[in-house]
């Protein structure tokens, strides 16, 4: 060994991406091949609304190989920075490597440069990934990220949708994201108030993805035999990203529950 | 004649070059490193609020520089990649201070050979242990040389300086508010002054850290909050 090559040392880059894939290609995720799509886990519902204070982002914790359940505790929405989260559909494995390298494009940014990326440079940077990834969408294995968070210039927050290609869509309200996003959706339509706090919030969050694990096989619900509950943040300006513990969905999950035997038995 | 009219013998080549650095890092000012009781502070003087001495470069590690700006900088980014690199192809716990010292080391005594002139730089790499028993500072100079340090450790022109204040002191069982005014007596003896809050650059790694990142720099109100006895 002697000492960092050439790559290393060169002050024009701030991406982690570009520098892996000019020094280590091999560890950035690719496949070869065809259509793999029917081999790998998939599907998910991830739900993001805005609240009295920031942002709400839930997701189901089940992911699913044809009609088989790979997993039933898989967390499929997870902190990108201290101010933001991202929610991923699709291929689990490539969404969650591509969360692991989110992550780390944005943490690289912050040590090379001093300062964090702005919201809006943080999704056009995870845009750009996702174009890099449209070989892969193209075999099979498609990843849609939902990607939300709060900066200075806008502490209420900015929710972003994206597509294969690399297409950023800003959502003003409500979005869902996944197998079941459509009734998730629907019932977002209904429950959701921009006044929310946060007791609510996670209640409407935990009502929407009840629907959704209801209509969707892909989508599972609170699992009260393992105490599995949705993963769900919330972000803000004066706390950050702050992830609800589990127990305390899980009794509002109950309380969901409860509601919905009394209406099913009246 | 058959010997070449421009001969330079090594060794005067050598002692030549260590001059050079020498003189450009004691032009500067110092950076002390010191381990408290749980964790490591990383403080410098330094006026300016942006051109940092004093880094993140993983999470358990820290950096500190002294010497030519735009040298150092080029280290400390190549150890943020190296850290980021190696973190992400294996796991965030395998990249170790030791494996980055070696690194910086190779570089710098192969810029020290073979380049026209060498880093002006002197480096300090510190890791932050699971338990106090663990920490590590690593000391770097122009030439690549290692010295490992076990309570503080200091670079810059006034390092002799600084370290004859601190000799004998055991800092890594005292406190932070403790450690920082050490450390601060430390740079003003050595500055023969004082130093103001707002020139002061500090950072600590942190052993009660919540996340996995333990680096965190600390405003000049937490630094004025420090001194206040």
């Amino acid at each position: 060994m002697s000492g960092f090559s050439p790559a290393f040392l060169s002050s024009t880059s701030n991406s982690f991406i570009e520098l892996a894939r000019a020094v280590a290609p091999e560890a950035l995720p690719t496949t070869a091949g065809h259509d793999l799509g029917h081999l790998a886990p998939e599907g998910t519902t991830i739900i993001c609304f805005r609240t009295a204070t920031g942002i709400l982002m839930a997701g189901d914790r089940r992911a699913t190989i044809g009609n088989m359940i790979a997993s039933h505790s898989m967390e499929k929405v997870r902190p990108a920075d201290d101010f933001s989260v991202i929610g991923i559909a699709g291929t689990a494995g490539l969404a969650l490597d591509l969360i692991r390298l989110y992550q780390l494009e944005l943490e690289h940014y912050e040590k090379i440069e001093g300062a964090r990326l702005s919201l809006g440079g943080k999704a056009n940077r995870l845009a750009s990934m996702l174009r890099g990834n449209l070989s892969l969408a193209m075999q099979g294995l498609s990843v849609v990220p939902l990607f939300a968070g709060v900066d200075e210039a806008t502490p209420a927050g900015q929710i972003f949708s994206f597509d294969v290609t690399g297409g950023k869509y800003e959502e003003h309200r409500f979005h869902s994201i996944g197998s079941g996003s459509g009734y998730a959706r629907g019932a977002l339509k209904k429950l959701w108030r921009p006044d929310l706090h946060t007791d609510a919030a996670i209640s409407v969050a935990v009502e929407a993805l009840f629907d959704a694990s209801d209509d969707d096989s892909a989508t599972g619900g609170p699992d009260f035999v393992r105490q599995i509950a949705p993963t769900i943040f919330t972000v803000d300006l004066e706390h950050g990203v702050v992830e609800i513990p589990s127990a305390d969905v899980m009794s509002i999950a109950i309380e969901v529950s409860d509601r919905r035997t009394r209406k099913a038995q009246s | 004649m058959s010997q070449a009219p421009f001969y330079v013998s090594p060794e005067q080549l050598m002692k030549d070059r260590a001059d050079f650095a020498r003189k450009g890092i004691a032009r500067g000012r110092s950076v002390v490193v010191l381990r408290y009781d749980e964790g490591i502070l990383l403080l410098a003087e330094n006026p300016s609020p942006t051109l940092h001495k004093i880094a993140e470069i993983y999470d358990r590690i820290g950096f500190a520089a002294v010497g030519k700006y735009n040298e150092f900088e080029t280290m400390r980014q190549a150890g943020v990649r190296y850290a980021d690199l190696r973190g992400y192809s294996y796991h965030r716990s395998d990249v170790t201070a030791r494996g980055l010292t070696n690194a910086y080391a190779q570089t710098l005594a192969g810029v020290f050979t073979t380049e026209s002139k060498p880093f002006e730089v002197e480096l300090v790499v510190a890791e932050l242990g699971l338990t106090a028993e663990t920490d590590q500072l690593y000391r770097l100079s122009y030439d690549g040389s290692v010295i490992d340090e076990t309570e503080h450790v200091a670079i810059g022109g006034q390092a002799d300086d600084i370290t004859a204040t601190l000799k004998d002191l055991s800092t890594s069982v005292l406190p932070l508010r403790e450690v920082f005014d050490h450390g601060v007596r430390a740079l003003a003896t050595a500055a023969s002054g004082t130093v103001p809050t707002q020139d002061l650059e500090a950072a600590v790694l942190d052993r009660n850290a919540s996340g996995h990142r333990t680096f965190k720099r600390l405003s000049d109100a937490m630094m004025a909050q420090l001194r206040e006895d």
